[in-house]
């Protein structure tokens, strides 16, 4: 069975390293910070200047002063620093942020990523996803495989106005794991229940697909 | 160096139509509220208007906009304002969207001297268009030229009379690179003290990028996405 937004979540949580600070963008990325695995540290960083994010506050405790880089109400945890937005985009484009996680409307087989713009339609800005993604060493990208009329959205170009191009290294959908690299997708784990044929099926791109495809551990 | 000014009135002085503002914030968090609500009474018109956001319908930029007092925006992210997206799309609003990270050391190399530098931020995309690009490191680097304004109104926690800042928690965001980058900066402060309270191993902007400075009579301080757990 296809993963929800909380699966997307808890799979890209796998990716999480010992000692990484972490970018977490709007949506299901933030969901992310819930399901840490057991043992290991990690610290997030919102570009609006803050690192040591913790949980959104108590009912009655919420400081208009403080929030994530979604406007949200957030807390702080032990050792959290505050910075200037100079300061946080020092920290991503200087890549001292190890790992950046986003959502997209579109990727293509060779890493570029279209997720702020439709043309005509949505002018909402980029806000730091171009700073983001062009500086990233490691970036994984959260969404979903098709769109609401059923079109891939994993695909051999963009069709809309581009974030960044070539940086994306991994996507996490509600049916695959995928990996980017030689201007290809490879499929690397399925969802439980997800056949390949179905994610070959909604895949545009080329998709490199194994022999023996495991199904994602959640 | 005694900055202030008695208030937000006299802080504003010289403000005029045609102008181009730099503004604090991010979101309605680090907004200089009262010399907002002081830029809709002066009814100063075709402003050019750089922040990170441009406010809600009804409060921050949101209230110029209403009032038809900006000419052109440049910012990094204006989704929350369905007043906005209309003037942009039926072409009443200039808008220079740029990214964050751009938009944040644009201000600071404006503040600081450096006329243009060069960024890995929007290589390859709309933003680059008519950018010089050069290969630093094997990777493209976009150049991102500096920027300055008339004037640069700031929202800090606490001040002095010499005009140091120090500014809560996220709150902080552009306020120091705006500061810096502004021909004359207003600070508005929720606490103003006098010389010598403030620790000076604790300055965030240090007075001299400051002319201006005055406690805002009031800070509404407004949430815009409330995010709570309950309590145990």
């Amino acid at each position: 069975m296809a993963l929800d937004k909380i699966g997307i979540a808890k799979r890209i949580a796998q990716e999480l390293r010992d000692g990484w600070y972490v970018n977490l963008g709007i949506g299901i990325p933030t969901l992310v910070a819930n399901y840490i695995p057991e043992g290991i540290e990690v610290e997030f960083q919102s570009e609006n200047g803050v690192l040591g994010m913790g949980p959104f506050p108590f009912e009655g405790e919420e400081d208009a002063d403080l929030i994530n880089a979604g406007k949200q109400t957030i807390t702080t945890l032990k050792g959290a620093a505050f910075f200037d937005s100079a300061t946080s985009f020092a920290m991503i484009r200087g890549q001292h942020v190890q790992l950046t996680v986003l959502g997209a409307m579109e990727v293509s087989q060779n890493g570029d990523i279209a997720n702020w713009k439709i043309p005509g339609k949505m002018v909402k800005g980029m806000g730091g996803a171009m700073d983001l993604v062009a500086s990233a060493e490691n970036i994984i990208v959260a969404m979903m495989h098709s769109n609401r009329e059923g079109e891939s959205k994993i695909l051999k170009t963009c069709s809309l106005p581009l974030t960044g191009v070539g940086c994306v290294k991994k996507v996490v959908t509600e049916l695959a794991v995928m990996e980017i690299k030689d201007n290809k997708f490879y499929l690397l784990e399925r969802a439980p229940g997800v056949t390949v044929e179905e994610i070959i099926s909604k895949t545009e791109g080329d998709l490199v697909v194994p022999d023996f495809v495991p199904e994602m551990k959640l | 160096m005694n900055k202030v000014v008695k208030n937000v009135e006299e802080a504003l002085t010289g403000v005029e139509s045609g102008m181009t503002l730099m503004l604090g914030g991010f979101g309605l968090c680090g907004i200089p509220e009262n010399s907002i609500a002081q830029l809709v009474k002066m009814k100063v018109k075709d402003l050019t208007c750089i922040s990170n956001n441009a406010g809600v319908d009804d409060f921050g930029l949101g209230l110029l906009l209403q009032e038809k007092q900006i000419k052109k925006m440049i910012s990094s992210y204006v989704g929350e304002n369905a007043e906005f997206e209309r003037q942009m799309l039926s072409g009443e609003l200039e808008v220079d969207l740029i990214p964050q990270g751009s938009l944040a050391e644009r201000c600071r190399a404006g503040g600081a001297g450096i006329p243009a530098f060069f960024t890995p931020s929007g290589f390859g995309t709309e933003v680059a268009e008519g950018k010089e690009v050069r290969v630093f490191n094997g990777k493209p680097h976009i150049l991102e030229s500096a920027l300055t304004a008339d004037f640069a109104i700031v929202k800090a926690w606490k001040g002095d009379t010499e005009g140091n800042l120090v500014f809560k928690a996220t709150a902080c965001n552009f306020n120091p690179m705006m500061a810096m980058a502004g021909k004359i900066t207003i600070a508005e402060v929720e606490e103003l003290v006098p010389a010598g309270e403030l620790d000076p191993n604790f300055i965030h902007t240090p007075g001299i990028f400051v002319q201006r400075i005055f406690k805002g009579e009031k800070f509404e301080k407004r949430i815009e996405q409330r995010t709570v757990r309950p309590k145990k």
